[in-house]
């Protein structure tokens, strides 16, 4: 029995010594040895793939100990061998194809292959089809984002061996997802691709559209006579139309080495300094150059000398266009996968529209309730007492750095934001209090000049800032739950933190609506704002009432803060930047009226983020125009979106 | 009742003479004619002054006797130092192009020229072409005028709109600061051909002058006491007219004037626009002396600064804005240029350079509650000038405004 054994025993060791032999590397690299002891990213790729390709278990061993550099070359005879370290001068060097340690040599009779960055880069994707079967998931993940990331033919194969053994059901789907894009890229078979392009048509995937878009690709080209009919044309080019200038199709046949180039001004001009001669160029003096036209009279008297070649003409131009015809080409040749993926595109692109009206729609809502936020306050101050508070960005800034504060004394980012809130409202009602007690109160008559004392108090608390906190940016950071964004698809996100901002505008509001109406604070404010004289002959201290009714604008003002200086950076100008949006989003949305400064947020909000989708690349052209809008629109509606009718209005 | 226009504005006669006086101090203390007890830089800074001045007296025409507060002011201002900023910068950069494409075997053509005067130009904002509102920039007769035509087209445009739809008090304030805001952020991009934030500069270099900056600096100054000088002879002459009694109406009852049968709309565009272009002037013999414009000169914080400079002086005269405007604007040149002596309490030392906003701010405030009528109403403890007792009642809509002394004259 126990002989049984040992002869299966032996037979099974003489086979693997013999499968070891039929597929040892050593060979297959000897083969490529001078390739591979010079490393170079331009010629290794023979190397590499004959490794890859050689089907020896130890390959993927071999090219990692490459990638990591720990491969050495003996000197001697030239094999290759995994060296490790023993000491400064020594290394310990084991075959490649046993594993087995052969000997400790002196480093001076080794030498180190190095690979540089462009080389490992090969190395890897070399190793992507090992790893894609790799036991370890993360490896398998790590395999597919570096596919995902460069896309090759020669990985389509492995890939596809490797979807069936895929037991991660999460894996699988990306193999697959994976598998239908390099189909579409890179099969063979135009069938197997146009098919895979129609399954993916309608997938909101960036991937998808990155690898479609290649396929639709063109070069121009240009032919004598009729467009070539074995070509995968794109569309035919007429010359002298928004497609294709006269000027660039001219350039195309001077490219295809179809015409004389043109005589460029510089050229001319240098042409002509070369030929000066005795003070005259082709018998024009040197000085009366300074005109076109006088250069070329000069220039078609050296091409006439035979110094420079002719000038090419207008008529010369028209005349080389007219005589040939230009096309756009597809650069994949296959017309079924041309047209399908234009199809694909166009019912990705239709949904992607779709999308990204949804998304822009997010935005604008977003900024919409930070300008809600914003100007919150002064619907208060403002729109109900119609106290013009110019230091009223100054109290959001204040808000923000309570909030900064707060974070430094306690280091729990939740704990210290449910602390921030309600002290920001604390520190800046006083304040607001305060100033009301202090300034304002002297001032109620004189609308104008509150603006210019509530401005003073602005310059001097922001300066205040300055010298306490430094002009540089301070962090207030969001607390953990709050990171992130809820991703709908690759087209549709949000942050969390702006849907925090836009529930919490809707906190806002009812709490405004709360107090405006169901407390005794709001209808002894609403009564002082209608009539001081008869509200204090009812026994209500307009004094009192006005303080109280300020300090809350100006509380809410400093929440408003926290909440702007969760995504905003925290700096001494950061109320300065809203101050004039949250007038005008009072003003425009109809003073005294907190439905109006809804209106009036979403508004301005709404018209950014669509002026902004006109021309992305440009904020600063956006927020001008919406300006403009503004005092266009206030032309049309002067007393804003919601105005008041009747006594109310007031004046 | 008619007396000379001289014996109704005795300020202006008092005032061209301290002007006259004080330019002819400046010019031979000056470095340029030899003494140098003055530097260049001060008379540069003396020479600015001047032209603040100037702008808060148009400052003061809108908002102290039309009762307007504009906050865009400061905008009209800066259009009109970047409409010369812009003849001065296309000359110098075509004589430095001219002169190193002299150097060629082959003299240039004259479309060369501009090529590589745009390249020169628009080099910092990556791109080489003119736009549309050089286009007039080398001619030095056009660019002034357009000095004076492009902020009054604004304000008359701007003007129009805002007046017509009865948009009045903090509302229009708040309006001339949008106006004000817009026209920063445009002029903050690079495609809005004036260099976006990069701005003009080189401008303190006439071109083809070659003396050197102390006597340049000097002329500079002698052109901004000519223009504030006459400036003032206009804003007297207008205030002190019918033209000036209707402004002031509109300023302590609007809707009153309007009854009366003028056309409220028609006298306060007139203003608006007259002022715009005063400003305007203003800024371009402004910018030449700073040597540099570029959009945050126009933010509307500026504006804002000029409503202080005119509050502080004293609203409703013209000299309190001169006042205001001047000791205002070299306090700060002196505290913010970091020559005002620290104040060490021990514990902390008071840097003005941080300290004097603060101190400005708070200021402000003391003066608009305390002092409404600046310090220009000092004058007025002087001249025996009192409001009228009018035993408790209000003095009007405006504490400044002293309409029944005004009355009589």
């Amino acid at each position: 029995m126990i002989r049984l054994f040992l002869a299966g025993l032996a037979i099974a060791l003489s086979g693997m010594v013999a499968s070891a032999q039929e597929s040892a590397l050593q060979p297959v690299l000897q083969e490529h040895r001078d390739l591979i002891a010079k490393s170079s990213r331009m010629t290794i790729s023979p190397a590499i793939d004959a490794i890859a390709t050689s089907g020896a278990p130890q390959a993927q061993e071999m090219l990692e100990q490459w990638a990591e550099k720990n491969i050495w070359m003996r000197k001697s005879d030239g094999l290759f061998f995994i060296g490790e370290k023993v000491d400064a001068k020594t290394y310990a060097l084991s075959d490649i194809d046993t594993g087995r340690m052969i000997a400790e040599v002196a480093k001076s009779e080794i030498k180190q292959l190095k690979p540089n960055s462009g080389v490992r880069a090969m190395i890897h994707t070399a190793l992507v089809q090992f790893q894609l079967s790799d036991p370890n998931p993360s490896k398998r993940q790590d395999a597919l984002t570096s596919i995902a990331r460069d896309p090759e033919a020669s990985l389509l194969a492995p890939l596809r061996r490797s979807i069936d053994g895929e037991v991660d059901k999460d894996l699988r789907a990306q193999k697959k997802r994976l598998e239908r894009l390099l189909t579409i890229g890179y099969d063979e078979d135009t069938n197997a691709r146009v098919a895979a392009i129609e399954e993916m048509s309608g997938d909101l995937g960036v991937d998808v559209r990155a690898t479609l878009n290649p396929l639709l690709a063109t070069t121009r080209d240009v032919a004598i006579g009729d467009v070539p009919q074995d070509r995968n044309i794109a569309r035919t080019l007429t010359p002298g139309t928004d497609e294709l200038s006269v000027r660039d199709a001219y350039a195309l046949l001077v490219s295809k080495d179809l015409a004389p180039p043109l005589t460029t001004r510089d050229d001319m001009r240098a042409a002509l300094a070369a030929n000066i001669d005795g003070g005259r160029v082709g018998s024009v003096p040197v000085a009366q150059l300074s005109t076109d036209e006088a250069r070329t009279r000069a220039y078609a008297a050296l091409a006439a000398d035979g110094t420079v070649s002719a000038l090419v003409t207008d008529a010369d131009v028209q005349r080389a266009v007219a005589s040939h015809v230009f096309f756009e080409t597809y650069i994949d040749p296959s017309a079924e996968v041309t047209t399908a993926a234009a199809n694909a595109l166009k019912t990705i692109g239709a949904k992607v529209g779709v999308n990204q009206a949804l998304d822009l729609t997010l935005d604008a809502l977003s900024l919409a309730s930070i300008y809600f936020l914003a100007a919150i306050g002064l619907a208060i101050t403002f729109g109900v007492m119609g106290v013009i508070n110019m230091a009223h960005g100054e109290f959001i800034m204040m808000g923000a750095y309570t909030g900064y504060v707060v974070q430094q004394v306690i280091p729990d980012h939740t704990v210290s934001i449910l602390v921030a809130i309600p002290l920001a409202f604390a520190v800046t009602f006083a304040a607001g209090v305060a100033m009301e007690r202090l300034v304002i109160r002297w001032l109620y008559s004189r609308p104008l000049e509150t603006l210019l004392a509530t401005f003073g108090i602005s310059i001097a608390l922001q300066q205040l800032a300055k010298n306490i906190f430094g002009t540089q940016a301070r962090p207030l950071t969001s607390p953990g739950w709050l990171d992130g964004a809820w991703v709908i698809n690759d087209v549709v996100s949000i942050s969390y933190i702006r849907i925090a901002i836009f529930i919490l505008a809707f906190v806002f509001l009812a709490i405004f609506l709360f107090i405006m109406k169901r407390t005794r604070l709001g209808l002894e404010t609403r009564a002082v704002t209608q009539n001081p004289r008869m509200a204090a002959s009812m026994g209500i201290n307009p004094g009192r009432v006005n303080m109280l009714t300020f300090g809350l604008g100006s509380g809410i003002a400093g929440v408003a803060g926290v909440a702007i200086g969760l995504f905003a950076k925290v700096t001494s100008e950061l109320g300065s930047d809203y101050i004039v949006q949250s007038f005008m989003t009072v003003v425009v949305g109809g003073v005294g009226n907190i439905w109006g400064t809804l209106a009036g947020a979403a508004m301005i909000g709404f018209l950014q983020k669509g002026i902004e989708w006109f021309n992305p690349s440009n904020t600063l052209a956006a927020q001008t125009y919406m300006i403009v809008f503004i005092i266009i629109f206030i032309q049309f509606r002067p007393r804003g979106i919601i105005a008041l009718k009747g006594r109310a209005a007031g004046d | 009742m008619q007396r000379s226009f001289i014996a109704r504005n005795p300020s202006v006669l008092i005032f061209l003479a301290l002007l006259a006086l004080f330019t002819l101090i400046v010019t031979v203390l000056a470095e340029g004619s030899g003494i140098g007890i003055i530097s260049t830089s001060f008379v540069k800074t003396l020479g600015k002054t001047l032209c603040l001045c100037l702008v808060a007296v148009a400052m003061d025409l809108i908002w102290g006797f039309t009762g307007i507060l504009s906050l865009g002011h400061f905008a009209f201002f800066g259009l009109g130092g970047y409409m010369i900023g812009m003849w001065l910068m296309y000359e110098r950069t075509r004589l430095i192009v001219v002169d190193s494409l002299a150097q060629a075997e082959i003299p240039p053509t004259s479309s060369e020229v501009v090529d590589a005067i745009g390249n020169q130009i628009f080099g910092v904002v990556g791109s080489s072409e003119f736009p549309l509102i050089w286009a007039v920039a080398d001619s030095l007769f056009l660019q002034l005028v357009l000095v004076v035509l492009v902020p009054g087209l604004l304000a008359l445009v701007f003007g129009w709109l805002a007046f017509r739809s009865r948009v009045t008090g903090v509302y229009l304030s708040i309006l001339t600061q949008a106006m004000t805001l817009a026209l920063a952020l445009y002029l903050f991009q690079n495609d809005s051909g004036l260099r976006g934030n990069n701005g003009l500069s080189g401008l303190q270099n006439l071109p083809g002058v070659s003396a050197p900056q102390s006597v340049v600096s000097l002329w500079f100054f002698w052109a901004s006491a000519c223009a504030l000088g006459l400036g003032y002879i206009l804003a007297a002459w207008l205030v002190s007219g019918k033209f000036g009694w209707v402004i002031r109406g509109i300023r302590d009852n609007e809707a009153r004037v309007r009854f009366l049968g003028y056309s409220v709309e028609l006298y306060k565009l007139v203003v608006f626009t007259l002022t715009a272009m005063i400003a305007g002037i203003a800024g371009a013999l402004y910018y030449p002396q700073a040597g540099i414009i570029n959009p945050a000169e126009i933010a509307p914080i500026a504006s804002i600064y000029l409503a202080v400079w005119v509050a502080i002086g004293g609203r409703g005269r013209l000299y309190g804005a001169i006042i205001g405007a001047a000791i205002v604007s070299l306090l700060s040149t002196w505290f913010t240029g970091g020559q005002a002596p620290d104040i060490p309490l021990g514990f902390y030392t008071v840097k003005w350079v941080d300290w004097w906003l603060v101190l400005l701010g708070l200021s402000f405030v003391a003066v608009t509650l305390f002092a409404p009528k600046g310090m220009g109403g000092l004058v007025d403890l002087w001249t025996q000038r009192r409001a009228p007792n009018r035993h408790g009642a209000d003095l009007g809509p405006d504490a400044g405004s002293l309409r029944e002394q005004e009355a009589e004259t």
